[in-house]
């Protein structure tokens, strides 16, 4: 079984992979990175909250920029225009058929969606907002999952004012226990089951694509 | 040129002909047949010249393979810039994938970025933050392995049930390539881990070149055992879709943590908890919970011929049941196959022992007796996981995992040859 999974739990540590670096041989290749370089590209943010940015921004101005810059793929209200994802909505259904995970019923931590949108958005020019931009329609996405007013100044400094419902709503991968019963030397080799009858085809769905 | 064979009939109509044809095969074994034209006349590559060396300075595969390609699926995804396509594992042998056919999966699009304008950082907790070029990279002492990758969502489709009509659109998440590349350990020893201290629960953030900047927290402990920054696979230059001119290679764990076009990795002390291991990637289970950090992919297996899209065209008799398997938890052990629906199963010959987080190929020779089969395989690994049934998954996670499906895989074999995507009772 995996090593690292006894890391997650806190137990043994393979501590000799770790122990060695100290004596590491080095080549001397590379040159050391200027710290506006390290500016430029380390952008990421934490769940608690480092990297985040000076600047601010709130619902009713981001409603303008989201309709600007987001709107033709997540609709006006981030409900979603077709197959582009939905952000807004799905409250309480995560425990349905078909849940719909948006920023509002799904994303445990606000921080992945200020970096995301910083990062990644707009789809075709990522890069191109202010982080005043950024604030402001990070908050008009929770504003359309009912998670602030519209009037709510997101910025670092209020940042953890915003709750997120399914912050809650992880767990670490469990499957060595949970699944332990699929770690067995013994398969069923013969006799498995008395009969063997098709329960769905493929063909009646017919949503493969030609290959013609 | 002097061939000038194109009509490549369509593989239904194909395998309608070859049906037809069949009975003629069969009873020209017993009467005296004609004599094979192909044979008795002499052909026109028997008697003129072919292509000179110069024709072809880098060879594609011969027209007659033209159906062997990737493909898509145009309803999952809203568009083809942030999509999938899969790998024709029904076609293949072996064990290696070619570059040309292998899956991609990008989620702003493949990008080009020369060698010249190539940067990899290391920042965060090291002491000393680097930059290097793509010549750095290739003087630091270098590894060869071989490994698969496989997309967390392959097989998702699957989930609710029967849905795609073939192993490439059910399994062709999936690619295994022979990368030369660096340790991440020695760049990280590089730069130097001394101030990150006590490295148990430190990580390493890793980023992408391109517009959708995909980002991924990988454990130090991780980092230090087998990751490579890899730039070539299978001998060549990685190709532009799969991270040219550098990319992660994760062995045993989900495709979407190898990143491509490879620029920056940030060791930190916490998971930055980014959108693609937070939103995505992440396992609902039946009570609303999920499960994240969802790394390892587990073992599993899936018969590549006969399949839908590779059904028996050749009537009864000797028949190779051919397919592959593997393991993000070691190796493969050995594959079971039944031919009725799992009632009983027997060995396959595995057509070399398994190999750490790669594909192995397995074979088993029948002689069939023209009646229909339900055709399953079952993967065993060297941590002693059996690969389970859908059953026994969605007992345990429900229907709206989407990811990490490892099931047994059933296709049902008609008695005229034909094959399709089931599920079974």
């Amino acid at each position: 079984m995996s090593k690292f999974l006894n890391l997650v739990a806190g137990t043994a540590l393979a501590s000799t992979l770790i122990a060695a670096p100290a004596l590491a041989e080095k080549y001397g290749l590379g040159r050391p990175a200027l710290e506006e370089e390290v500016a430029a590209w380390d952008l990421d943010v934490a769940p608690d909250g480092t990297g985040l940015p000076e600047g601010s921004g709130n619902a009713y101005d981001g409603e303008e920029i989201f309709a600007d810059y987001c709107g033709v793929c997540h609709g006006d209200f981030a409900e979603g225009v077709d197959n582009w994802p939905k952000l807004a909505g799905g409250a309480d259904t995560l425990d349905h058929d078909d849940p719909l995970k948006t920023v509002g019923s799904y994303w445990p931590y606000l921080s992945t969606t200020f970096d995301y949108v910083r990062r990644s958005m707009p789809f075709g020019s990522a890069q191109t907002l202010s982080n005043d931009e950024v604030y402001a329609i990070v908050a008009y996405i929770l504003f359309s999952n009912d998670l602030i007013d519209d009037e709510f100044e997101l910025s670092k400094e209020t940042f953890f004012d915003v709750e997120m419902p399914n912050a809650e709503g992880f767990i670490l991968d469990d499957r060595t226990t949970s699944e332990a019963h699929f770690w067995t030397d013994t398969p069923c080799m013969e006799g498995c089951k008395d009969k063997v009858e098709i329960t769905m085809r493929a063909a009646v769905l017919d949503v493969t694509p030609d290959e013609e | 040129m002097t061939m000038s064979f194109k009509g490549k009939p369509s593989r239904r109509a194909f395998l309608k002909g070859a049906v037809a044809a069949g009975g003629t095969l069969a009873s020209a074994s017993v009467a005296k047949a004609e004599a094979d034209p192909l044979i008795t006349e002499v052909q026109d590559w028997a008697s003129y010249t072919g292509d000179g060396v110069d024709a072809t300075p880098y060879g594609l595969p011969i027209e007659y393979e033209a159906d062997v390609v990737r493909r898509n699926v145009e309803w999952l995804t809203a568009d083809t810039i942030s999509s999938i396509n899969f790998t024709p594992i029904h076609a293949l042998d072996g064990t290696i994938t070619p570059q040309g056919c292998a899956f991609e999966r990008h989620h702003s699009g493949a990008i080009e970025l020369r060698k010249e304008d190539y940067r990899l950082m290391i920042n965060g907790l090291v002491d000393t933050p680097l930059i290097f070029t793509y010549e750095d990279l290739e003087r630091f002492p270098r590894e060869n392995h071989v490994y698969f990758c496989e997309c967390a969502a392959n097989t998702g489709m699957e989930w609710a049930g029967a849905q795609l009509n073939g192993a490439q659109f059910t399994h062709g998440m999936i690619h295994n390539m022979e990368y030369s590349g660096v340790s991440l350990r020695t760049l990280l020893e590089e730069a130097g881990l001394d101030v990150a201290g006590d490295l148990k629960d430190k990580w390493v953030y890793v980023e992408g070149a391109d517009a959708s900047s995909n980002g991924r927290s990988i454990p130090m402990e991780k980092a230090l055992d087998d990751v490579l920054v890899a730039f070539k696979a299978n001998g060549e230059a990685l190709r532009m879709e799969h991270g040219y001119p550098v990319r992660l290679v994760v062995p045993g764990w989900e495709g979407n943590m190898w990143v491509k076009w490879l620029r920056r990795i940030e060791v930190t002390d916490q998971a930055i908890e980014s959108r693609e291991e937070t939103s995505k990637y992440t396992d609902t289970l039946e009570d609303g919970t999920s499960r994240k950090w969802t790394w390892v992919m587990d073992a599993k297996s899936v018969v590549t011929s006969p399949s839908p899209q590779s059904p028996i065209k050749h009537g009864k008799g000797p028949l190779v049941v051919t397919g592959l398997a593997w393991s993000g938890r070691g190796s493969i052990t050995g594959v079971d196959v039944s031919l009725d629906g799992g009632m009983t199963w027997q060995e396959a010959r595995l057509a070399a022992p398994g190999t750490d987080k790669a594909l192995t190929r397995f074979y088993l020779d029948i002689n069939w007796n023209g009646e229909e089969m339900f055709l399953q395989s079952r993967a065993r690994d060297s941590s002693g996981y059996v690969q389970p049934t859908k059953a026994q998954l969605r007992d345990v996670r429900g229907l709206n995992s989407i990811y990490h499906n490892n099931c047994i895989q059933t296709w049902w074999v008609k008695s005229n040859g034909e094959a399709e995507n089931v599920e079974v009772s």
